[in-house]
């Protein structure tokens, strides 16, 4: 049966920005239902809060939403769009719901809307979680004994009938939120009110804990013929009570006997069967009880997920891609499998290799929150690695990671060992490494872990090993000792570190005896067929399959993991670089490591190597492919960090030099260059101890800010106000390594921050876009909220922004895209910082300009010139676009909310509107930030915004809002004239603020800080603030954005529009120019 | 050492068994059911190469053995476990296969022999622990029997008749419920595979096992209700005596064949076999029933298949087909109560997707009874 011929449009629900839980494997699963379904030839309606997407690419879809995704906007487009069926089921748990919701609404049977790919009943039987256990009992399967309570009294009484431990579970709440396993009476009370609040429906399910069992996932696809299949079955490492996002996971499972995992599959299929997804992807998870074998079924997604990502990475079967394709009526053995071409895709792929993934999380970000590992999925990034052997794909992922640090790192104490081994943490791997190499057993450390033995033994052979090696020393090691390290997934800075050399002369001693990787395909099914994908992983083994072309060819190094500060916006600019370099001709070829990302789909480039990001793992590929050259400037910072030792090993980079991003690196270099263009900058100076740093304080005057030299997304970044905070960061930097030279930095109070990114070929410059931030400068540029165009900066600054930006791209030779940050105090501008490569903000100015700027910045990089793209000097940008960040706070209880230097956000989403207000709101909503429309707003503001409060507070006034204010504020306002109530703060009284902002009689609260003395009471409002979903706001020039924003939802009516649309005009010949080069270049 | 017939030699380390074995080279692709596998009569006369690198993770136990002993020659793979972890195990694969006398060899790139094989074909091997010059084994392998013409399911068959009443276990080995009986079923015994018969008795059939040179007259002397045609090793055509019982028993009884059974089928209705370059083995084979349009996902195992062609359509009705390579997996008679299939129904190891097809031989022998 072919494709569905009575719907014509489609609409693709996107899973929005990136938070804990849903991050760019969405965009991946998104963007392959586009690709799938576009070519099907279906007009494609899609909506998507997040800019840093590859699927809200114009390309992609006919119509593209970028709005905030609440069944208010949504129900707009559909009004505006009329599609005849929504697809819901590749956006995440986000869509799911936003499909519940429109569904119950009554929006989708008005406009005679088709649910495809999951109907109603399926994805509330599988949501909830009373419905899916009743359903699992019916058809016969195992479930953990369980009850479902909406209230305190319900929930103690099923805790009695049951017994501790117990895993408490809000229903309906995103990426596991709000759940936990409590041990006793008083975890227990806290976790069911706090579960009973989050959830969207105050229902709480109360269940038998299997922690400690071995946990399966099964990926099961199934036709609307009744045909099902299971791609990929994973097993994780962690066992049950780690939730499997933060869960090392291994593919296929490894300790299962064909009768357990048959009985596995056959209950998978009931599974999907008995909730009734008739087409498409799920996953499916069990937990197995070790020593008796009892299976239980824990829970289904029914639609593409995390897993189903890496599922697809794992086996090069493309999930979401089928899914698409069997929700619109297709079956299994109607699509032919890419890979093999020859055989369909109705098959079970087969591997004989071993996928490792493991999670990479930014415990450094949230020093006070709670790191223990439960069922709250904590981490922020995972890599993937393939090797021959799991030791083989540990180690890969290991390294891929990009910690820094050594598995036999010695522990900080002995006693804490046993702790650290038994409670699941982000450590727990390297501590297993320790113990192993300490002489602990295999035993008793699957005793203390839980964890198979089967994998504590492949772990315990790598520390033998390694021991072994570092006893027989590198000289005296002979080739087939080597080849055995290699194969065990040993690099080469691990071999120097046990050899205490370094790594190059490793490298060197290794290529002299001939060791190198040969490169293995992923094929589906284990070389029993062809493969025509060239989608490659290395190993140490005999035969080579990589196959290189003679072609001209460009190398993509990706961005590894995500982690805060690098994310899918990096894997964005990297996905455009590889279609613009196809365009040119040119075969391109991408080096990453991240399984969610659009980079490593093996459709993006032409070959795809799935490789850690290392010197030594990139050498490989380049020794392998020999490229005309290597981007370095789209990934971030981790290919920058390679950029010159590869250059060093004569390998071309292309773009920007190297020296140019060390220059704007080297702060002392780069201030003496910035001197001799009188281009100004804050007074900074760097301190290699405590009395430097004191010494340049004093002449620079306080605040100052502090950093270390290396920065990433602004970590360990503080702003300190005088002598005495100064001297305890720089005495506690002392302990890290490489921290110093310190900078230190005037810090520019109450200065506007801008970023300016810009494209350049060495001779002109197009400044891309001046992006003026909403808070105040001291607030990390990701963490700020920030508007195209510029509103409030002055004529003649946006003249020396332009001007400063112009001459800087020019003096550094900038080949591609540059990105500087400003701040604007007093009519001065100041570079704070100037990034010679793609920046964070590259798809949000593509997105609001209709000019893809990472297209047209790789195209430069491989030779073009700018004049040859007709664009103007500076983009024009209308109407307004605001982009603002979505934290993490919810999902790391007792992380402190306030914002500063050290960027905490995971990611981003777009507000676009005819008004600066509108385009405000939007982006608040879309990040899941209240404003509201009416009600009460609580006001607490330090002596120095004092002042300029009271102009909003009237503006709030005037808008209806009830006031209330503490003591100091309130007096201000009350003084002014304006009505409002005085309430106590935590230390004065009760019910004080946090009481009232518990009791839901708090809708907003504008709160800047105070300081340290009253650093407490405003943590506990803002803690409280995020557990009931009140937007807090910390500083006077985003509150003052809110209150445009505020009056903008009351006065403007809600408009959507599409990015084609918006940019219909204009970007027509650019387009064209970017795709059809008439002959490469670079010959 | 592992040294082909056409030169290429693999140096890998030695487990299980020391010593020398011969035969031909093929590689599953399956990634659990290795213990399965090797007891597998199925693969006598051949060295399996198992693609999944990790191998014995699970160790061996009593319940997954599809026979009394281990039957392929040897085994190659990538990495064999020290440990074995389940709760199942109850003795490491290395011990399991040292005890019957198989050598192993680990540590080679699988990969590239599988791809080897891909491209040139199924090949005859030597495995030695003993025996390491290069040249020497390739002679050997060159010189060893061909599976071409090589009867081998007289080999592996029963010496005995004998009867089978027990039906599948669950994974903890209890047989909770027990079907009652309804049909006799003589099997014949090409190399059988233990969950065929139990399969059989799932469906209420007691069932004598015969051995593979028994003449139809003795087994329609014991007046059976249907008659199955296991699986086996090797070619089909010098398994003449029994292409010669079936064209007896055709249409006086209901026949159902497996693999080995159903080439035998194709030959007793006067098609053809022909040997497959590298053959199927694995079980991730898709199939499509021709006559639901549903897809079956297939443990196969086979080096030779019937060649549709060669089968009288007015006859014959083709039922399934691979859907990787458009082979014939399955036929049916379309006047005479018999069909039979050349994927693995009982699984064990594989999925069991294809598992109703010992109730339509129950179906058959009733509607054939009336």
């Amino acid at each position: 049966m072919p494709k569905r011929t009575d719907i014509h449009k489609i609409l693709i629900i996107g899973s929005g920005p990136i938070v804990i839980g849903q991050a760019c494997e969405f965009d991946y699963s998104g963007t392959q239902a586009c690709k799938a379904l576009k070519a099907d030839g279906y007009e494609l309606v899609l909506v998507n809060s997040n800019p840093a997407t590859i699927m809200t690419d114009p390309e992609l879809a006919d119509h593209t939403y970028v709005e905030p995704l609440t069944a208010e906007y949504l129900e707009a487009i559909i009004e505006r769009e009329r599609p005849d069926a929504v697809l819901p089921t590749v956006g995440g748990q986000t869509a799911l719901n936003l499909a519940v919701e429109l569904s119950e609404k009554g929006v989708l049977e008005r406009y005679a809307v088709q649910l495809i790919g999951a109907s109603l009943e399926a994805i509330k039987m599988a949501e909830d979680r009373l419905l899916f256990k009743d359903a699992m009992r019916r058809i016969g399967l195992d479930v953990p004994a369980s009850v479902v309570v909406t209230t305190e009294e319900a929930a103690t009484r099923a805790a009695e009938q049951i017994g501790f431990p117990l895993v408490i579970r809000p229903s309906f709440t995103l990426g596991g939120t709000g759940s936990g396993i409590v041990y006793n009476r008083e975890e227990f009370e806290e976790a069911v009110r706090l579960g009973l609040q989050l959830s969207p429906v105050h229902e709480v399910l109360i269940e038998e804990s299997v922690l400690g069992w071995k946990e399966f996932e099964l990926e099961v696809m199934r036709d609307h013929a009744d045909n099902a299949v299971v791609i990929c079955s994973i097993e994780n490492f962690d066992p049950m009570g780690v939730h499997t996002g933060d869960s090392v996971t291994v593919a296929p499972a490894q300790t299962l006997t064909d009768k357990e995992y048959q009985r596995m599959r056959d209950a998978a299929f009931q599974v999907i069967r008995a909730v009734g997804v008739e087409t498409g992807g799920s996953n499916i998870q069990f937990a197995v009880e070790p020593r008796t074998g009892r299976m239980v079924v824990i829970e289904m997604n029914p639609r593409v997920s995390r897993s189903s990502a890496l599922a697809s990475k794992a086996t090069g079967f493309p999930i979401a891609k089928i899914a698409a394709r069997l929700a619109v009526g297709y079956r299994l053995d109607e699509i032919p499998n890419d890979i093999t071409r020859k055989t369909p895709s109705c098959f079970e792929p087969t591997i004989d290799y071993v996928v490792v993934k493991i999670p990479k999380w930014a415990s450094e970000k949230f020093p006070d929150a709670d790191h223990t590992l439960g069922t709250q999925m904590k981490s922020v990034g995972e890599v993937m690695a393939i090797g021959r052997t799991f030791k083989e794909a540990l180690m890969k992922g290991l390294r891929s990671l990009e910690t820094g640090r050594k598995p036999l790192a010695p522990p900080a104490d002995p006693s804490e060992l046993v702790r650290r081994l038994t409670t699941p943490n982000p450590d727990r791997l390297w501590h297993i490494f320790f113990a192993l190499g300490a002489g602990h057993s295999v035993e008793s450390l699957a005793e203390l872990t839980r964890i198979d033995p089967w994998f504590l033994a492949q772990i315990a052979q790598i520390v033998e090993l390694q021991g072994e090696l570092k006893r027989a020393g590198m000289e005296a090691l002979d080739s087939q000792g080597w080849r055995e390290a290699k194969r065990f997934g040993l690099s080469d800075q691990q071999l120097a570190e046990l050899w205490s050399v370094d790594a190059d002369s490793v490298r060197r001693r290794r290529l002299e005896l001939g060791i190198r990787p040969v490169f293995k395909r992923v094929d589906t099914c284990a070389g029993e067929f062809e493969s025509f994908t060239p989608y490659l992983y290395s190993s140490y083994e005999e035969e080579d399959e990589a196959n290189p072309s003679g072609r001209n060819k460009v190398m993509i190094l990706g961005s590894g993991p995500n982690r805060i500060g690098q994310g899918i916006e990096f894997d964005y600019c990297c996905c455009h670089a590889a279609f613009a370099l196809k365009a040119m001709g040119f075969e391109t070829i991408m080096v990453n490591c991240n399984p969610e990302t659009v980079s490593t789909d093996y459709d993006t480039s032409d070959r795809l190597y799935f490789e850690p990001l290392t010197f030594e793992d990139v050498m490989a590929i380049v020794d392998e492919e020999k490229p005309m050259g290597l981007i370095v400037q789209f990934g971030g910072q981790t290919p920058l960090n390679l950029a010159r030792a590869l250059q060093a090993a004569g390998v071309p980079i292309l773009g920007t030099p190297p020296e140019s991003i060390d220059l704007a690196e080297d702060r002392e270099r780069f201030g003496r260059l910035l001197a001799r263009m009188k281009i100004p900058q804050p007074a900074n100076g760097a301190a290699m101890n405590v009395e430097e740093a004191l010494k340049i304080a004093a002449r620079i005057g306080y605040p100052v800010l502090l950093r270390p030299s290396y920065v990433l997304g602004g970590r360990a970044m503080v702003i300190v106000y005088d002598e005495a905070s100064l001297a305890r960061y720089v005495r506690r930097a002392e302990e890290l390594q490489g921290a110093f030279p310190i900078l230190v930095d005037r810090f520019l109070e109450a200065a506007t921050e801008v970023d300016v990114d810009a494209l350049a070929d060495g001779e002109d410059v197009v400044v891309a876009g001046i992006m003026e931030h909403i808070e105040e400068a001291g607030i990390h540029s990701g963490d700020s909220s920030c508007v195209l165009p510029a509103v409030q900066i002055s004529h003649d600054a946006l003249r020396l922004l332009r001007d400063y930006t112009v001459r800087l791209a020019r003096e550094l030779h900038v080949v591609g895209l540059m990105n500087v940050q400003y701040a604007i105090q007093n009519g001065t501008v100041y570079v704070l910082e100037v990034n010679p490569r793609a920046s964070r903000t590259v798809p949000y100015v593509s997105k609001a300009t209709g000019v893809p700027l990472a297209k047209v910045a790789a195209q430069l990089m491989a030779g073009r010139k700018l004049r040859e793209f007709g664009l103007k000097p500076e983009l024009p940008v209308r109407p307004y676009f605001v982009k603002s960040p979505v934290f993490p706070f919810l999902k790391m209880p007792g992380a402190d909310t306030i914002l500063g230097p050290e960027m905490k956000s995971t990611g981003e989403v777009m507000g676009v509107g005819e008004s600066f207000g509108m385009a405000f709101a939007k982006a608040q909503q879309a990040a899941s930030q209240k404003l509201p429309v009416e009600g009460t707003v609580f006001l607490s503001v330090n002596d120095h915004d004092k002042p300029r409060i009271v102009g909003l507070a009237r503006e709030l006034a005037d808008l209806g809002f009830r006031l209330v204010g503490t003591r100091g504020t309130a007096g201000v306002l009350r003084r002014a004239g304006i009505s409002v109530e005085t309430v106590y703060k935590v230390n004065e009284g009760r019910p004080n603020v946090v009481d009232l902002i518990k009791s839901a009689k708090i809708d907003l609260i504008i709160n800047t800080p105070l300081g340290r003395a009253s650093y407490f009471d405003e943590k506990a409002i803002r803690r409280a603030a995020v557990q009931q979903g009140v937007t807090c706001i910390t500083t006077l020039s985003a509150a003052a954005a809110a209150v445009g924003g505020i009056r903008a939802r009351r006065e403007e009516e809600i408009r959507v529009g599409s990015l084609q649309e918006l940019h219909r005009k204009g970007t027509a010949a650019l387009r064209r120019s970017l795709s059809a080069v008439e002959q490469p270049l670079g010959q | 050492m592992l040294a082909l017939e056409d030169g290429r030699v693999f140096r890998g380390r030695g487990y299980g068994a020391p010593g020398e074995r011969s035969g031909e080279v093929v590689f599953n692709t399956s990634l659990w059911g290795y213990q399965e596998i090797l007891t597998d009569p199925s693969y006598a006369g051949q060295i399996v190469i198992l693609t999944y690198p990790h191998i014995g993770n699970y160790g061996t136990n009593p319940l997954d053995a599809e026979s009394a002993r281990p039957f392929a020659e040897a085994l190659v793979v990538r990495e064999l476990a020290e440990l074995a972890s389940s709760w199942r195990s109850t003795e490491e694969v290395s011990h399991y296969l040292e005890q019957f006398g198989m050598p192993v060899i680990a540590g080679i790139d699988t990969r590239a022999l599988v791809r080897h094989l891909r491209q040139y074909g199924a090949m005859r091997g030597v495995i030695s622990t003993v025996d390491l010059d290069p040249l020497s084994l390739v002679a050997k392998a060159k010189a060893s029997p061909s599976m071409i013409g090589l009867d081998l399911a007289s080999r592996v068959s029963t010496p005995e008749r004998y009867e089978w009443n027990e039906p599948s276990a669950n994974i903890y080995g209890d047989t909770a419920w027990k079907p009652p009986t309804r049909f006799h079923v003589v099997a014949y015994d090409y190399g059988i595979k233990r969950n065929i018969l139990r399969r059989l008795a799932d469906v209420g059939c007691r069932v004598t096992v015969v051995p593979a040179t028994t003449p139809a007259s003795d087994v329609l002397a014991m007046k059976p209700d249907g008659v199955f045609l296991s699986n086996g090793p090797g070619d089909p055509e010098p398994v003449d005596y029994a292409v010669k019982a079936v064209r007896e028993l055709m249409g006086r009884v209901p026949i159902f064949g497996i693999c080995l059974g159903h080439q035998i089928i194709g030959l007793a209705l006067g098609g053809k076999t022909y040997k497959l370059k590298f053959g199927h083995h694995g079980g991730n084979h898709p199939v499509l029933n021709l006559e639901t349009q549903k897809v079956e996902i297939t443990a196969q195992n086979h080096g030779f298949a019937v060649d549709p062609d060669s089968l009288k359509l007015s006859e014959v009705a083709l039922t399934h087909m691979n859907l990787n390579d458009q082979t014939l997996e399955g036929l049916r008679h379309k006047t005479m109560p018999l069909f039979s299939v050349q994927y693995h129904p009982e699984a064990s190891p594989g999925p069991h997707d294809a598992g109703y097809l010992f109730g339509h031989f129950v179906k058959m022998i009733e509607e054939w009874k009336g």
